[in-house]
């Protein structure tokens, strides 16, 4: 009976084999997808009893992890919330993560690929894993000074380093603070959440990178003059017409050169030089222009800014646009930033910051640097250039032109003692009987100290008066602090 | 094929001692971590479960001394370490629920009776049943009760319905699974039974296709077997019960036949009603939708507990959460029918593959057992309580790991349960019996009378060593 004994061993031997065989299929290769299942209550519990990694600014913490005496495991906090909530997001059990928290997440968790021989070193001596820290490029002065200024109102500033791309400060204002997300209490979190996604201010939304984007009014004219310069065929110096009104090409609208219906022409014998179009901010110069360099012509320029394009910073940005078919009225008043122009603080303040390092626009960027909880560092920023849309001799006349508007023009506003600050405002109608959104988007340089801006306040009026006065804090607290 | 199977007649218990020992310091290593893992302190239960189990290890070690000095050496230490491994899998699963639930949980206290009551019942065997042939005398006994173990939950009133199988009975408040006991009992009958009928069974019939079908008169036993899975799979409506009873016949009768014809014939028997029950069986039918698309979202409800066990198994991944870091009381029965997953996710690939290779080792020397034996009752005992516990991990684990549809059966000795565990210490009992009667040096000279323990009935069965084999070559 030896033979058939045999036999059944055999077949004892491929029943095992398949065993094996499943077991290895969903723990190993069904895994990823068996954790990522949306249903899976457990990879929630692990991924909340997780001692995940902070996210730091300046030295310190604006989210981290600590032991909880729940089923989770670890509670995540939040220092100063509102303020950085914007970059940070939240890390909810029950509305998921938002911000830097998804973004980030494997990486937090210690679950990205890069953190694989962390991971590994910690199972072989026993260490709880935990994940890797997350150093933010924001300056927390003027982060603050963002904040402090924007206080109270509904708008958005960003500030960027021009020749790393580096975020410098986020903030979008109303905020909520993400701890009441973060919390543990499932009820409250729902309470919390009703209250700020009812609330019609719109606290959750990123008004810097997202939300339903702001017309960029006057500020616009800075591409429009960059793309002029770019054709050749101008220099700042050059003199372009400049009337008091312009009948919109194949319409019987009027275009007022300045806000208020005011129709004084740009200069003596209604023409003026570029660069005093901008300083003035004429309406009149810019829309023939714009018309003057065509649709084709303008689209090009833009999209070397970074429009249109999707950009991962490593949030997600929403893409900025100009609009596509316009005729040559829409492209008049597209040409002075109304009409279907729609951007996001951080497009207008990568454009700044292009003028401000030789034409060079770089990709935006928030991660300084990822160690793994053993302080080793696993990557860290590498500036990024995304395109050069501008010479470096054109981005001088730029700067200079800019400077005119802060010397002696709408700007005045964001002057700084001892430092080089230019900038260009803007006043962007967006609703009938609603007051226009305040824009104010330049940069300042002093010393080897630079940083490029962009600050909207909604509904806040004049350019001048609602949205300088912030950028200049901000830009202050970066290159005097 | 001819292959001289030559054991060394050494009793190797010193081999044995060594391996309870390591089986105990894993076993009890497992059980402290798991609440380390949980609470970060030993429970206050642990010098009494260590107590307890080093009195087993001891127990065992000197009873197979006294009763069965040639046995298997691997035998028991992988039995204890499978039981201890079960003990600690099920105090992670009443942690977890304490801890995450807020429930209270104590299967493992009862599962630590139970094991008492198993090594108990197992040592019962060793001690009384001096040789094995004596149940040869009980054939027929063990087919009446056997069969009336496997319908008893048919009778109204005793019969539970579990997930729409009805295979528990359920006694002054105890549930019990008779068809754990029902296993050994049929395993007996079959041996005693085939061994009697072997050579009538083997002798060929007509030529069909190329393969010699037995005659047609012999077909009698394979039907009344089929009849009865069959019946199980219609009253009792569950598969695995079903499977394992007609596998373990038609096992053995291959291993007494060595006619491959009975073995096709066997398997497209069965085919029928598998399909009939998949098809019409309505928890059945909704197994085999969990079995082949589970994670479909309109599949998702009905499908929990496999969608829990399959999320459970991937979050171990291939080292596991480690022992009580994981969530096992997340998975409906995560203690008993899906005691797989719990241990596949805090154990991790590593710690499934460790398990299911005991399982194959234990069932590797129960095979083992059945070539030395001289007898062919022996060989066919050993060889079908082996392959019925191959075939058991294969359902189980196949139900919980998407091979087969999903069925009412445990893991042996590691599921919560008393029935299972007693049930399976017993088998346990009876390996080490005939592993014992497979290596000790008299039964290696032929017809040799002398008994080597008093008053074991060698001579009287003689008549069946004569029909196996010679001793020490396979032919």
């Amino acid at each position: 009976m030896n033979r058939p004994l045999r036999h059944v061993w055999l077949v004892v031997a491929v029943l095992f084999l398949t065993l094996f065989g499943s077991t290895t299929y969903i723990q190993v290769f069904q895994a990823k997808s068996l954790n990522a299942d949306s249903r899976n209550a457990r990879t929630m519990y692990n991924e909340f009893g997780r001692d995940r990694g902070p996210l730091v600014v300046g030295g310190s913490a604006v989210a981290d992890s600590v032991p909880s005496d729940d089923s989770y495991g670890y509670q995540r906090q939040y220092a100063d919330g509102p303020m950085y909530a914007p970059v940070t997001g939240y890390y909810s059990v029950v509305y998921g993560f938002s911000g830097l928290e998804n973004a980030l997440n494997d990486t937090l968790s210690g679950e990205a690929d890069s953190l694989f021989y962390q991971r590994m070193a910690d199972i072989v001596s026993g260490r709880t894993p935990q994940g890797a820290t997350v150093e933010l490029t924001i300056d927390p002065a003027a982060q603050e000074a963002a904040y402090d200024a924007l206080d109270g109102q509904r708008g958005a500033a960003v500030a960027l380093d021009p020749e790393t791309g580096a975020v410098l400060a986020m903030v979008s204002t109303p905020s909520y603070d993400p701890a009441e997300l973060a919390s543990h209490d499932r009820r409250g979190v729902r309470d919390a959440w009703r209250r700020l996604s009812e609330d019609p201010e719109k606290p959750l939304t990123n008004r810097a990178i997202g939300g339903s984007l702001y017309p960029p009014g006057s500020t616009f004219k800075l591409l429009v003059a960059a793309a002029a310069l770019d054709s050749g065929s101008y220099t700042k110096d050059s003199v372009i017409p400049g009337p008091g009104s312009y009948t919109l090409p194949g319409s019987s609208s009027v275009m007022s050169n300045h806000s208020g219906g005011n129709q004084a022409p740009c200069g003596p014998g209604d023409q003026s030089s570029l660069q005093d179009a901008l300083r003035q901010s004429c309406n009149t110069s810019f829309a023939m222009l714009g018309t003057s360099l065509g649709e084709d012509e303008l689209a090009k320029t833009v999209e070397e800014y970074g429009f249109g394009q999707k950009m991962s910073i490593p949030l997600r940005v929403t893409p900025s646009t100009i609009g596509t078919d316009l005729d040559d009225a829409q492209l008049a008043t597209t040409s002075i930033g109304q009409y279907e122009d729609r951007v996001t603080p951080l497009q207008m303040a990568m454009v700044a910051a292009s003028f401000d390092n030789d034409g060079q626009v770089m990709k935006p960027q928030l991660v300084q640097s990822v160690r793994t909880s053993s302080l080793k560092e696993v990557s860290s920023l590498t500036p990024e250039k995304l395109s050069q849309p501008l010479s470096a001799s054109n981005a001088a006349q730029m700067r200079e032109m800019m400077q005119a508007v802060v010397t002696d023009g709408t700007g005045e506003a964001a002057q700084i003692d001892g430092a080089e600050v230019g900038g260009k405002t803007g006043t962007a109608q967006w609703g009938e009987g609603r007051n226009p959104h305040a824009w104010f988007v330049g940069y300042a340089n002093k010393g080897d100290r630079k940083v490029a801006v962009a600050v909207v306040v909604e509904e806040g009026g004049y350019g001048s008066d609602a949205a300088a006065p912030i950028a200049q804090d901000i830009m202050k607290a970066v290159v005097s602090p | 094929m001819a292959t001289v199977v030559s054991y060394t007649a050494r009793p190797r218990r010193l081999t044995q001692a060594l391996l309870l020992l390591l089986a105990l310091a894993t076993g009890l290593g497992a059980i402290a971590l798991v609440s380390l893992g949980r609470t970060g302190e030993l429970p206050s239960s642990f010098p009494l479960t260590a107590g307890m189990a080093a009195g087993i290890a001891v127990l065992l070690q000197v009873l197979v001394m006294i009763r069965a000095p040639y046995a298997d050496p691997t035998i028991l230490p992988l039995t204890l370490l499978l039981n201890l491994i079960g003990l600690a899998a099920i105090s992670s699963y009443d942690t977890a629920r304490i801890l995450f639930n807020d429930k209270t949980s104590a299967y493992a206290g009862r599962q630590l009776i139970w094991t008492a009551v198993g090594v108990l019942a197992c040592a019962a065997v060793l001690w009384l049943l001096r040789d094995h042939r004596i149940l040869r005398r009980y054939t027929w006994v063990s087919a009446v009760a056997g069969a009336l173990f496997l319908l008893l939950p048919l009778v109204p009133g005793l019969g539970r319905d579990v997930y729409g199988a009805r295979i528990w009975i359920s006694i002054a408040g105890y549930s019990f699974q008779p068809a754990e006991i029902a296993k050994i009992l049929f395993a007996v009958f079959f041996a005693g039974y085939l061994v009697s009928r072997r050579d009538t069974l083997a002798l060929a019939g007509p030529k069909v296709l190329g393969i010699h079908l037995p005659r047609w008169s012999d077909f009698g036993p394979i039907v009344v077997a089929w009849a009865f899975a069959v019946a199980i799979l219609v009253f009792e409506t569950d598969l695995g019960t079903s499977l394992m009873f007609f596998g373990l016949f038609v096992a053995m009768l291959y291993i007494a036949t060595d006619r491959l014809s009975w073995m096709i014939i066997g398997a497209v028997m069965f085919l029928p009603p598998a399909l009939y029950a998949v098809t019409q069986v309505s928890h059945v039918q909704k197994r085999l939708t969990c079995w082949l698309d589970p994670l479909a979202s309109s599949n998702y409800e009905a499908c929990f507990q496999i969608n829990q066990g399959l999320f459970g198994m991937g979050a171990g991944g291939v080292v596991g959460a480690g022992l009580g870091e994981g969530r096992p009381s997340m998975v409906p029965f995560g203690q008993s029918d899906f005691i797989f997953s719990g241990i596949a996710e805090e154990m991790g690939m590593i710690g499934t593959f460790a398990v299911l290779l005991m399982y194959l080792l234990l069932v590797q020397r129960a095979l083992r057992a059945a070539v030395g034996i001289s007898d062919g009752f022996g060989t066919l005992l050993a060889g079908g309580l082996g392959f019925v516990i191959a075939l058991q991990v294969f359902v189980v684990v196949g139900g919980v790991t998407r091979v087969m549809p999903l069925t009412g059966l445990t893991l042996p000795f590691l599921a919560a349960g008393g029935s299972s565990l007693v049930a399976n210490w017993i088998i346990v009992g009876l390996l080490v019996r005939l592993s014992d009667a497979a290596r000790r040096p008299s039964a290696r000279r032929a017809g040799a009378g002398a008994p080597h323990g008093a008053g074991a009935p060698h001579g009287a069965t003689a008549s069946d060593a004569g029909a196996a084999a010679p001793q020490g070559v396979a032919a």
